[in-house]
């Protein structure tokens, strides 16, 4: 395997714990997302072609890729927001903690599979409202208070906007409004946290928070993060996809798909070549 | 070289005149009127137009109480039907009209936006006053709400249209159904424009007069309950407008007046309402 260089390497990379890597784990009590077979299209036009792919739980996994291949369709096949829109058809299996998504009622799913979008976008109204907005329609009334401290805290906001909870949310920074987009996810306790690239809209300050803040949630969550900046997948993943055309190239622990990657197009991808 | 320059310099100057003098030309139409309006109103009017009844002919004085009341009640009854029926016929064609069906309904309420309202006057002399064989504010308030229907349906659409998708994808990756999702995220982003649309749609049918002549008639007394015939703003004008009377003349300047000043309140309240930027904008 030839070695090239790659600033990847030069950052600190989180290693997979061990008994964490996907097989270890399979072995015991199985991946936490089991995707297998799936197919998307939209209309005619096929979108993923034939995707396996195993998400560990507790791990921070990456999907890279360039853009339009596919890699924020197939997050949103995780959380069936796929279905919202029009036309689209989808062939395969999906298995969450072994239990398949598909036979789940979807608010259930997104209860347990939460997502936080690629520009911060926090609902009209007050801060407070915000975060505990999923508890409310869920059907929660007790301490909402609590859960709302509770989820600002995890998410790094609480001592910045502890004084202004009933202020609207539109006040806070763009990285403001994206931890507390986490927030509001995180408030329904979900098992998984899906991010659609969530620092592209962000500054590099801002962006380092939300990663630091990644690396902390993924001791309670199981997180799934596309991203298109790949020293962002390699700085916070455990695991790394990397897609193309709507095909998984390979996958792996991350430190072996930017340091070793097995197949000539990852390797032309993370060291920049094409994409 | 020179030459075509001038010649382009001579066409800008005379085409920038032209469109001038054409915007002169329709502001000052519209100042005149108003300035006719309240020249001629503002003589005639005093208290008593706002709180007494209308006195027989020859006798002077006297005013237009019934006819405020008369309006206020007839736009109560069409803001009943023409919100609701435009909210809910907005939301469906914004959030669930397939292609088909959303492509029919907009043509259907374009159709009735361009139906003369005397025909929908007619509409309601059918079917309220022939059945019922009184004229009442029941069925004047019910041809102004049907009026009012497509302006009230398509800019709550148009606002509930402008909401930012992700707002609604936030909502739903929560865990809100459909309905949830419009009722308490999409619907309150929205409702600065919906409020502004609905009342447009108001004041559009507030000076509505061809409908009102055979649902709504008049009345030179207070009108009790829905089912009396009513006396109106739009209508008193009309009648007083071509009675042989000078009084009357002035009356009906003097009404002109109070329904223009409170369209024109209700437009400029709604533009300011409008101008305050809707917040997703202010990201």
């Amino acid at each position: 395997m030839n070695q090239f260089p790659n600033p990847a390497t030069a950052l600190p990379k989180p290693i997979p714990r061990e008994g964490n890597s996907a097989q270890a784990s399979a072995g015991k009590t199985g991946p936490k997302i089991q995707v297998s077979r799936l197919n998307l299209f939209y209309g005619e036009k096929q979108a993923l072609h034939d995707v396996h792919l195993e998400i560990a739980a507790n791990c921070i996994t990456a999907v890279i890729g360039p853009s339009g291949c596919g890699k924020s369709t197939l997050l949103r096949t995780l959380n069936r927001m796929y279905e919202t829109i029009r036309s689209v058809r989808l062939e395969g299996e999906i298995l969450l903690d072994g239990e398949n998504i598909f036979g789940l009622d979807v608010t259930s799913l997104r209860r347990r599979v939460g997502m936080v979008f690629q520009k911060p976008n926090p609902f009209p109204k007050s801060i407070f409202e915000n975060v505990a907005y999923g508890l409310r329609i869920n059907g929660y009334k007790n301490s909402l208070a609590e859960s709302v401290e509770k989820s600002l805290r995890r998410a790094a906001l609480w001592e910045e906007v502890k004084d202004q909870l009933r202020k609207s949310a539109y006040i806070l920074s763009g990285g403001q409004q994206q931890r507390l987009c986490i927030a509001r996810a995180i408030a329904l306790e979900p098992e998984v946290i899906l991010m659609d690239e969530p620092c592209s809209a962000l500054d590099p300050a801002s962006t380092g928070r939300i990663e630091d803040l990644m690396l902390e949630l993924k001791e309670r969550y199981t997180i799934v993060i596309v991203t298109h900046n790949m020293q962002q997948a390699a700085r916070v993943s455990d695991w790394t996809a990397f897609l193309s055309q709507g095909r998984l190239i390979e996958f792996g622990a991350t430190p072996d798909i930017f340091t070793r990657p097995k197949k000539r197009e990852t390797e032309d991808y993370v060291t920049g070549k094409f994409g | 070289m020179n030459l075509r320059a001038n010649w382009r310099k001579l066409i800008n100057v005379v085409m920038l005149g032209l469109s001038g003098m054409c915007t002169l030309l329709a502001v000052s139409l519209l100042l005149f009127i108003l300035g006719y309006l309240v020249w001629q109103g503002g003589t005639a009017i005093n208290w008593a137009f706002f709180t007494e009844l209308p006195k027989p002919v020859g006798e002077p004085g006297g005013g237009m109480a019934n006819a405020i009341v008369g309006s206020a009640k007839l736009l109560l009854l069409a803001a009943l039907i023409g919100i609701p029926v435009g909210l809910l016929g907005g939301i469906y064609l914004a959030e669930f009209g397939g292609r088909t069906w959303s492509f029919l309904l907009r043509y259907a309420t374009d159709l009735l936006n361009g139906t003369p309202s005397i025909v929908i006057g007619l509409l309601a002399y059918g079917i309220l006053v022939m059945p019922m064989r009184q004229f009442s504010t029941l069925a004047g308030g019910f041809a102004l709400g049907v009026i009012m229907i497509p302006t009230a349906l398509r800019t709550a659409e148009e606002f509930l249209q402008s909401v930012p998708r992700p707002l609604r994808e936030a909502a739903m990756a929560l865990g809100a159904s459909r309905w949830k999702t419009i009722a308490t995220v999409v619907v309150p982003a929205a409702l600065p424009g919906i409020v502004t649309g609905m009342l447009l749609g108001l004041a559009r049918i507030a000076g509505e007069t061809a409908p009102l002549l055979f649902t709504a008639f008049s009345n030179r007394f207070w009108s009790p309950g829905w089912i009396q015939p009513t006396a109106s703003l739009p209508v008193m004008i009309y009648t007083y407008a071509i009675a042989p009377y000078e009084d009357w003349h002035r009356q009906a300047w003097a009404a002109g007046l109070v329904l223009l000043a409170l369209i024109l309140i209700v437009n400029v309240g709604t533009r300011i309402l409008l101008s305050r930027r809707t917040p997703w904008e202010r990201l």
